[in-house]
């Protein structure tokens, strides 16, 4: 297994470029093969790394310390005295005045890791989770307290406002403007439900918080229940999640008997209980409005909006749909405030984000770091790397509902707003690393897929572009394309996302549409040569092509 | 079902077989008989009995006073419950992409060759039930296949075998 020490990035942009980058990384390549550091330092020259004059630059992970502007004979000096005797360079350091966006960011931060920065994991496999004790003894039910005793609802809405928190379940929607919403909404009862559905192909993130730490979610419910005078919450949970259900189960009960759950709380006049609901196996009932067709027993079809649930939800009343992972935000944010929080990530995404990683890579598993962080960090720190010293091919984020991205994005800050510029679906927070030997037709079919089974068939934009679309990538991976092929994804990507009542028919175009962008060239080889670049799919299988395999092809 | 149904309409429902009426009543008591009951008492009665029979369908719909078009609609839409009976054992493949590309597709040729079975099918002795899952959350350690409530990560095509002898 490949792990690095230390990663080191040079700025390959075109002035980057002009100015000599090409020699820094070359010296810099020759230096630390001088020390016998290969095995211990990766180096990279990557393309633009963010906006600054201080041309070229050098960042070095994971201490995160940024060098600029680096000349060639400041090569030898970087490797001599940072990367073999753990010093950083002084000198050499970015003037702060230089460095905008994620690199002041990044420079703020200097000496410190951006390793894991654990805020919604803090307490997770360090507390037991079906003890109320140790969970208080480890600040539970603290913020509950701090609320209710000593701030009024509007004081918690514009404190989680101020945070800038921004839902975690994939659509990204300000927490605190939807608590707002809900708080001015007329009803007779209003409902925080949690979305605990998390079915979105390779997410875990959910799952481990409520095994881990099952009473934070508990007690975020009820904050969120005080901020909009809400006094009842469900939580929908995934039916496979049965230890998650059990824990959840016994933290309420927990709850109940120590008086942190029903009536009077705190010796107030507020009350909050929460109840438990296990969903029954549907993709679709993750989206908010289909949860709550199923909440309320009812086959779990997306319902026409507007009216949102925020003014019009479960049983008709005003009812906040929130992800476990937002939620679980919310308790440190009382408790530390919203400038603490946003000492966190950048300043569009506050906060941290948990990323389950998988594909080929050294280490797979759960990780929580704050936003902003690139994918290329990811890998190389936290994943440890390709596996068998592959390299990235493509990323897929978020789940099915996320993006396929290439290797040349992997230096993007991961945020709301850097994703949405590149036209990138963030998610769920899923991160699937594929290396060469992954097909990106056989991928995206795998996707469109899993599309067309939970397409809950009720629109028909939906259930026939879904289906259609996976039609014609199955006949493509199989060898059989047609040079109008490209055009008709095209098409049923525009009609999906135009036409579909719900976000699963809107975000089944997403891998589409990168698939024809990013992956044309490959698209072509299999509709055009008949061959698969990666090998990879059912193409690649069939003997009549094997002997063609590995023609080089771009992408 | 339609049969549940024509009994009812001439007012001769069919007496549900004992252990169908004990695992509705159970059901029932757990989460009450309110219309957003529905779903975890047939989640609970499909667990107990392993599927969703007509008399079982019946009987939830008359203690919940629901009609029975809608418990049948709802019976169908979700994919933990069954209408039809399974085998001994329910072998379930994930099919979604972070399996697929750790693996998982030549995992499932071995699982389809192993048993014998397409999607959806029940073995002959009443052993196996094969069905496509998705993602169950295991990704980490895929490709992974779920026996009844036993998740099966990191598998290989020659592990199959092995695996399956140990259900009997
Ligand atoms: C098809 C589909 C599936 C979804 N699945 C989930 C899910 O499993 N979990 C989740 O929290 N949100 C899911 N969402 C998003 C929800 O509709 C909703 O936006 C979210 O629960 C709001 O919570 P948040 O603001 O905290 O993100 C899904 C949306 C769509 C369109
Ligand atoms: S994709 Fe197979 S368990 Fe998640």
């Amino acid at each position: 297994m490949q792990t690095f020490r230390s990663l080191v990035l040079v700025s390959g942009d075109p002035r980057s470029l002009a100015l000599g980058a090409q020699a820094v990384f070359e010296q810099l390549q020759s230096a630390v093969r001088q020390r016998g550091l290969e095995a211990e330092v990766a180096l990279k020259l990557i393309g633009e790394a963010g906006p600054t004059a201080a041309l070229p630059l050098v960042i070095i992970y994971p201490e995160a310390v940024v060098y600029g502007p680096v000349a060639p004979a400041d090569a030898a000096d970087i490797v001599q005295q940072h990367l073999a005797m753990g010093h950083p360079v002084e000198r050499l350091q970015a003037p702060e005045r230089d460095l905008g966006g994620r690199l002041a960011w990044l420079s703020a931060r200097r000496g410190t890791l951006p390793a894991e920065q654990r805020i919604l994991l803090a307490r997770a496999g360090r507390i037991d989770p079906e003890s109320i004790e140790d969970y208080i003894l480890h600040d539970g039910y603290e913020a509950l307290g701090r609320a209710l005793t000593g701030q009024t609802p509007a004081e918690v809405l514009s404190q989680i406002e101020a945070s800038g928190l921004r839902g975690r379940g994939g659509a990204g929607f300000p927490t605190g403007r939807k608590l707002r919403l809900v708080a001015q909404a007329e009803g007779e009862e209003k409902y925080i439900v949690c979305n605990a559905d998390e079915s979105e192909p390779g997410t875990f993130k959910d799952r481990l918080l409520m095994e881990s730490d099952p009473h934070a979610l508990v007690e975020a419910m009820a904050i969120a229940g005080y901020a909009v005078g809400a006094h009842t919450g469900f939580v929908y949970i995934r039916g496979e999640y049965r230890l998650a259900y059990a824990r959840l189960e016994k933290a309420i009960q927990q709850a109940r008997a120590s008086r942190l759950l029903g009536p009077d709380l705190f010796g107030t006049r507020f009350g909050f209980d929460v109840h438990l609901h296990a969903g029954a196996g549907a993709y679709i009932c993750g989206e908010e409005t289909a949860l709550l067709e199923s909440l309320e027993g009812r086959r779990g079809e997306p319902r026409s909006r507007p009216p949102y649930p925020v003014t019009r939800g479960l049983w008709g009343q005003p009812t906040a749909v929130i992800n476990v992972e937002t939620l679980a935000n919310i308790p440190p944010i009382v408790r530390h405030g919203a400038a603490w929080y946003r000492t966190f990530g950048t300043p569009s995404s506050p906060g941290t984000k948990l990323y389950t990683l998988m594909g080929n890579v050294n280490v797979t598993g759960l990780i929580e770091v704050p936003m902003g962080i690139t994918l290329r960090e990811v890998i190389t720190i936290y994943a440890r790397g390709m596996k068998g010293g592959g390299h990235l091919k493509l990323a897929q984020t978020g789940g099915s509902s996320g993006s396929v991205i290439p290797a040349s994005l992997q230096d993007t800050p991961i945020d709301y707003a850097s994703f949405a510029r590149l036209g990138v679906a963030l998610g769920s927070g899923a991160l699937l690393i594929c290396d060469q030997d992954t097909c990106a037709v056989d991928l995206v079919r795998v996707l469109l897929r899993f599309f067309r089974h939970e397409s809950c068939g009720k629109c028909t934009p939906c259930r026939v572009g879904t289906e259609q679309a996976y039609q014609i990538l199955a006949r493509v991976a199989e060898g059989g394309g047609h040079p109008d092929d490209a055009a008709s994804l095209e098409r049923l990507a525009h009609s999906l996302e135009m036409l579909s009542n719900c976000g699963l028919g809107q975000t089944a175009a997403q891998p589409l549409r990168d698939l024809l962008r990013h992956f044309g060239a490959e698209f072509d080889a299999h509709v055009k040569l008949g061959v698969c670049p990666a090998g990879a799919c059912a193409l690649a299988r069939r003997p009549a092509v094997a002997g063609i395999l590995g023609v080089p092809i771009s992408g | 079902m339609r049969a549940a149904m024509a009994h009812r309409a001439n007012g001769h429902p069919p007496p549900a077989p004992p252990e169908v009426t004990a695992a509705v009543t159970a059901a029932v008591a757990e989460h009450g008989d309110a219309a957003g009951a529905l779903i975890p008492v047939l989640s609970a009665v499909n667990r107990r009995l392993g599927y969703l029979p007509p008399a079982a369908l019946a009987e939830v719909s008359r203690r919940l006073g629901m009609p029975a078009s809608r418990v049948y609609g709802v019976a169908r839409f979700y994919t933990l419950l069954s209408t039809e009976p399974r085998g001994r054992h329910l072998v379930q493949f994930c099919e979604n992409a972070p399996c697929h590309v750790v693996g998982g597709r030549r995992v499932w040729e071995a699982l389809r060759q192993a048993l014998g079975l397409a999607p959806g099918e029940t073995s002959a002795d009443g052993r196996f039930t094969l069905i496509t899952t998705s993602c169950i959350g295991a990704c980490a350690v895929g490709p992974v296949v779920v026996i009844d409530d036993e998740v099966h990560g990191n598998l290989t095509p020659d592990q199959v075998e092995a695996l399956l002898a140990r259900y009997a």
